[in-house]
């Protein structure tokens, strides 16, 4: 497997949706290529910290406007 | 009928761990569905916040992401009884949410955002130049507000095509199946751009995360 190769199997190598030989030829190749292994380790990365990152409190004024609106229009609704 | 209020009384949902959060998921559903607002209100406030992030993700407007929130709220509670628990509710709302997001993204730039056309250019040579290690834990060199503006920052500068795939599977967590589904795509389609996301936002993050990067 050559490094273009590599990286076209990168999101399944992550996913783990590959078989047990494909695997294997990847992780032979990291072996011999710094380059692909620091690739794959930092895409890892970037999906960790996206996954990691908590949504923020959402600010009291747009809270309560979501709320009253929805309280407003549901209600509108059932009558 | 009574709001299941031993459940609602539960501090904080949003810090207690998915599998607990999940447990009372479907009884709050069945209790919106009779009608009980409460329920549906304890819904909203566990989801607000995720789904806030969702379509302000996709939109990268305030105006529009807060109008598609309130719509996506609003239709799965008037749709809630053609839900049929085969799924997560989280999941089935996120679907609805980048809907929404999705048709006022198309508003403000139509002619520009095609989901279901192919991508020019999806054999054009992946491999990454120049890469530079980022050393050991990259991501705690910044505080978490700082994380979070850097993570606003890239992830609005790639297409919305591949943004959108990246925001339902990777971060909202959806399986591939679910985001092709979606978006209107195929499974390969969705693949393939999840893979150029990923490669495109880590290209991004490489200014912030290598040695002696922005900082």
């Amino acid at each position: 497997m050559n490094c273009d190769e590599v990286i076209r199997e990168l999101s399944n190598f992550i996913d783990g949706e590959l078989d047990a030989a494909t695997k294997h030829e990847i992780e032979s190749h990291f072996t011999g290529c710094h380059e692909c292994k620091l690739v794959v380790d930092q895409t890892k990365m970037t999906i960790k910290v996206f996954c990691n990152s908590e949504p923020v409190e959402l600010p009291s004024d747009l809270r309560n406007r979501l709320h009253e609106g929805l309280r407003r229009k549901l209600g509108e609704a059932r009558q | 009928m009574a709001s299941p209020n031993i459940l609602l009384s539960t501090p904080n949902p949003h810090k207690l761990p998915s599998t607990v959060a999940r447990e009372d998921e479907h009884l709050l559903v069945a209790a919106a569905k009779k009608g009980d607002m409460a329920a549906f209100e304890e819904l909203v406030s566990r989801y607000e916040r995720k789904i806030f992030r969702l379509t302000m993700n996709i939109t990268n407007n305030r105006e529009d992401a807060e109008d598609a929130m309130q719509d996506a709220f609003l239709k799965s509670y008037s749709h809630l009884k053609s839900f049929q628990g085969d799924s997560r509710f989280y999941t089935w709302l996120v679907r609805i949410a980048a809907n929404e997001a999705l048709m006022r993204l198309r508003k403000r730039r139509p002619n520009q955002i095609s989901l279901d056309e192919p991508i020019k250019g999806e054999e054009e040579d992946l491999m990454p130049r120049e890469i530079q290690d980022w050393g050991p834990g990259p991501d705690q060199r910044f505080a978490q507000t700082e994380m979070r503006e850097i993570l606003s920052q890239v992830i609005e500068q790639i297409e919305p095509e591949y943004r959108m795939v990246f925001v339902l599977r990777d971060i909202e967590e959806l399986s591939t199946e679910d985001t092709a589904s979606a978006l209107g795509l195929s499974v390969p389609a969705v693949k393939s751009r999840l893979l150029r996301a990923r490669l495109k936002l880590r290209q991004k993050l490489d200014r912030y995360f290598k040695q002696g990067g922005a900082n």
